[in-house]
């Protein structure tokens, strides 16, 4: 998938990935993180 | 001198709450949109034979091992067998029974009961082994139903109590007419988390044979907020929950950390103890009233009855060595600092890695990682996927990165020294201290030497910073 110029929104899980990881690795591969967030789901 | 404290015991109460399950944070959020939700959920409730019945309850109260489920079918519901309600490390409740603590535990008129229920639940009280007549006293006569379309008119705000069957049973007033901290519902609640405490403590004390005298310090490690608008949050029910049970000589305080308060208050009652401040520490956790049916679209798309309809209360006591209950390791807590970073390798190396290389112990070491134990029955259908799973494989995975066992080993590590969920998710309760009661027994029997708790807290959610946080304690087998 090229991320490349593409906007994301990262949400994460407290008990899998957080969302801070997953805007590292979007950022990483040239996306712009628009929003970033981690939840609970318990 | 220090003295090693010890964990000498554990008591559950479990209560049945089907009625309350519409006051639960996402299901009136939903009928405050959609009125009919309401029928809906109510078609969708278990009676309390099935709540009873149901194989986690029963390896919550330590009538089954976690490992029974492993062998159960899923639904775990068709595997479900008559059971007592009361097993050897707690017991639960029936609505009734619960409804009438709460109005015992209400000091100030804020809850009226009708007065044919009231009738039922003093009658179910009065045959209970821990219920007082202090108890009875203040559970009343109950109140008429035109007391109670008094009380419901207003002009203090107040909500409805009712039976899964819609038989209204009940009122529950404002504790101020416009003070939202001492609103209708955030007062049910606490009084919930009140009386589920009390009666845990109650419990424990009794199983124990401790006096409530004896007990000098009481830590209330659970998440409700109790207090007023210039004091939101401020404490204590530690206190409360003391009075309820006895301790007439004991004070408290309220211990917070999201999910990891109750790990982090034994560190705290370990620490009492060894330093020899207090004696005898009861650590204490109410239930969370807040996620009642928290997921329970995802029951009804999956054709499931409302499965998240218990409310938990626990309490731990934690006293000097008696030379058999097994040692809290204050030279190993695991604490997830503030320079951790926060991605799940990082936690569990704080939580799992650090403490085992402070003892110079191997991850297979410990015989079972008591971590997040939510029922995946219950987070599944909804997306959330198998908590505890996710938790131990990341465990695993630090042990084979550490090369003590082979990636092709991850699963099998998993099924050792892991266990499937089996709690209701009920907030703090569901970290790691489910599994304290069947713990405390593997180790005095010396099938075990050592049990890892470990628990994480979301502190992002109250958006005064992006962390988390966790705690880990290591319990020891006394005897060699």
């Amino acid at each position: 998938m090229d991320l490349k110029g593409k906007k994301v929104i990262a949400l994460g899980e407290r008990d899998g990935v957080q969302g801070g990881a997953i805007a590292a690795c979007a950022a990483g591969a040239g996306a712009e993180v628009v929003l970033e967030k981690t939840y609970c789901f318990v | 001198m220090s003295s090693t404290p010890v964990i000498r015991g554990v008591r559950f109460y479990l209560a049945h709450a089907p009625g309350l399950v519409v006051h639960g944070s996402k299901p009136s959020r939903d009928i405050a949109r959609d009125p009919a939700v309401a029928g809906t959920l109510r078609g969708a409730l278990r009676p309390f034979d099935a709540a009873r019945d149901y194989p986690p309850t029963q390896v919550f109260l330590g009538a089954l091992p976690p490992e029974a489920l492993h062998a159960r079918p899923r639904p775990w519901a068709d595997a479900a067998v008559p059971s007592p309600r009361r097993g050897p490390h707690g017991e639960i409740a029936p609505e009734e029974e619960l409804l009438g603590l709460i109005k015992a535990g209400d000091e100030f008129d804020l809850v009226a009961l009708e007065r044919g229920f009231a009738a039922e639940a003093r009658a179910a009280l009065a045959a209970h082994p821990l219920a007082t007549p202090a108890d009875l006293a203040r559970l009343g006569k109950g109140a008429s139903d035109a007391d109670l379309d008094t009380r419901l008119a207003g002009p203090t705000p107040a909500l409805s109590l009712a039976l899964p069957s819609g038989r209204r049973v009940g009122a529950v007033i404002a504790g101020h007419e416009v003070d939202q901290t001492l609103a209708a519902d955030v007062l049910l609640e606490n009084l919930a988390t009140k009386a589920t405490a009390t009666m845990a403590l109650r419990g424990l004390l009794a199983a124990e044979g401790l006096d409530p005298a004896r007990v000098d310090y009481v830590l209330n490690s659970g998440e409700e907020a109790v207090g007023d608008r210039y004091q939101r949050g401020g404490g204590n029910l530690a206190k409360a929950v003391a009075a309820g049970a006895g301790c007439v000589r004991a004070t408290g305080v309220d211990v917070k950390g999201f999910c990891c308060g109750p790990v982090h208050a034994l560190a705290l009652a370990g620490s009492l103890v060894a330093a020899r401040t207090f004696e005898h520490v009861a650590v204490v956790a109410g239930c969370s009233l807040a996620k009642l049916g928290m997921k329970y679209q995802g029951h009804l798309r999956a054709g499931q009855p409302v499965l998240e309809d218990v409310l938990v209360g626990a309490a731990i006591l934690v006293g000097p060595d008696d030379g058999r209950s097994p040692r809290l390791r204050l030279d190993a807590v695991g604490r997830h600092t503030v320079g951790a970073g926060s991605s799940q390798k990082a936690i569990l190396e704080a939580l799992v890695v650090e403490p085992l290389e402070r003892l110079g112990l191997k991850f297979a070491d410990v015989d079972r990682y008591a971590t997040e134990l939510q029922n995946p029955e219950l987070t599944e259908p909804s997306g959330s996927g198998d908590v505890p799973l996710l938790n131990y494989r990341v465990i695993a995975g630090l042990a084979a990165l550490r090369k003590e066992i082979a990636p092709a080993e991850v699963e099998a590590f998993v099924r050792r020294h892991g266990m499937p969920g089996f709690s209701p998710t009920q907030g703090h309760i569901a970290s790691a201290i489910p599994y304290l009661g069947h713990a405390l027994d593997g180790l005095r029997a010396g099938a075990m030497r050592r049990v890892l708790l470990l628990a994480k807290g979301s502190l992002f959610l109250g958006r005064m910073t992006q962390m988390s946080d966790g705690l880990s304690v290591m319990l020891e087998r006394n005897a060699p």
